[in-house]
């Protein structure tokens, strides 16, 4: 009787995907629906800047959240620290020049527009993710890193950015999306420098992607 | 015609109505960016290395069609420009933060915006990166009475691209919409010789 060779494994998949199809896949999650169209998704980003200038007369804003979530952390850190709530009027988030507009006798450090709004983003980002099967732990990085090397240069990345956020007092929704909406000078030339300074560094950062 | 808007200050809304018209603006924001893809770093990332060119895509047909409604409701006579909010100018500065941003962007492929999109939809790396943020920031705080001079270099109040071009409001307008469109149409030739998907 003639032996029966096991077949070889047939491969996955004759050739590996290319970066436009990995990034093309919504999702790691096979139920996860297709985002928009980018046309789409900015006309209806362009309507809800236009509805805050509308209804507010001021537009949108991300990390001027983060920062007076920081500033009050590092007051309440400190003061806590140092024993307590009778220890909050001598802290250096009062003393800093720059934390000082935050913190300080006339104004809720945590009572602002830029908050509110970033609860709200949480909320929105969440309830859309939900309902297009996109809602799940994972970590989103190139084919060819490891999920090690995606959190180290994650959190370096917010860091740099974070200065860049400060020095220019704003990010991509304060300056470029609402400045640029409002055709503010700054804001441009802010924007534009994010377009140029991303460029220089890409090459360098291409096998995380790539 | 007496201008309508900005709504809350013409009716001069209280504290409530501000927070839940900053919340519920919130919330359309983030669902928006969300379904645009960005709270997936591949997304962000496609815009430097040429798969994918969604990020410019959103951003200028949003700044053009907020552009437009602006001024064309400024145009007739709805909103009151003046009162709407412009970004104060401090050249050098914003220029210096817009580098080391696109630098930090490159290296985290988020913004603080996306990142929290895509934290709140489970991404682990977003979270992380919001947490080198929120650290970068304290960072800052300590760095400023190093940096406060230069901070606050080249002020030049509230200008806009036609205080700085010496150009009219419609000039400009017209500019802006015919870069955008003049971008897009270069994505879509990159697109082609890439090889990307539509």
């Amino acid at each position: 009787m003639a032996e029966t060779l096991p077949l070889p494994p047939a491969p996955l998949q004759s050739s590996e995907p290319t970066p436009a199809e990995v990034a093309a896949l919504p999702d790691e999650n096979a139920r996860a629906q297709p985002y928009w169209n980018s046309y789409v998704a900015g006309v209806a980003l362009g309507l809800v800047l236009l509805a805050a200038f509308v209804a507010t007369g001021r537009g949108l804003g991300a990390s001027g959240a983060v920062t007076r979530l920081a500033a009050h952390t590092t007051q309440k850190v400190e003061a806590m620290a140092k024993g307590g709530t009778a220890a909050e009027r001598d802290t250096f988030a009062r003393h800093n020049a720059y934390t000082a507009q935050y913190i300080n006798d006339e104004s809720d450090s945590l009572d602002d527009f830029l908050l509110y709004m970033f609860v709200g983003v949480m909320v929105g980002g969440f309830i859309s993710g939900v309902l297009a099967h996109r809602a799940q732990l994972s970590t989103s990085m190139g084919p060819h890193t490891n999920v090690r090397r995606r959190l180290l240069l994650a959190s370096l990345g917010g860091f740099v950015s974070a200065f860049g956020a400060r020095l220019a007092r704003g990010c991509t929704s304060g300056q470029a999306l609402t400045g640029g909406a409002t055709l503010a000078l700054g804001s441009w030339a802010f924007m534009l420098a994010v377009f140029a300074g991303g460029y220089a560094l890409a090459y360098f950062f291409r096998k995380e992607w790539l | 015609m007496e201008p309508l808007a900005p709504i809350a200050k013409i009716a001069d809304w209280g504290s409530v109505p501000t927070i839940a018209a900053a919340a519920l603006l919130g919330v359309a924001f983030g669902f928006v960016l969300e379904r645009a893809g960005f709270g997936n770093a591949r997304t962000l990332a496609g815009q430097w290395y040429g798969y994918n060119f969604a990020v410019l895509r959103v951003m200028f047909t949003a700044i053009v069609v907020a552009m437009l409604g602006l001024f064309g409701l400024g145009a007739l006579g709805v909103v009151d420009v003046s009162r709407v909010q412009l970004n104060e100018t401090f050249l050098v500065p914003q220029i210096v933060g817009g580098l080391v941003f696109g630098f930090g962007f490159v290296i985290g492929q988020y913004c603080p915006g996306t990142a929290v999109v895509a934290g709140a939809t489970g991404r682990i790396d977003a979270l992380v990166f919001l947490g080198g943020f929120f650290v970068g920031i304290i960072a800052f705080f300590f760095a400023y009475p190093a940096l406060a001079g230069f901070y606050n270099s080249t002020g030049m109040g509230k200008v806009t691209l036609m205080d700085g071009l010496g150009l009219p409001l419609p000039v400009v307008v017209v500019a802006v919409v015919l870069m955008a469109l003049g971008g897009f149409a270069v994505t879509h030739v990159l697109d082609k010789r890439f090889g990307n998907q539509a």
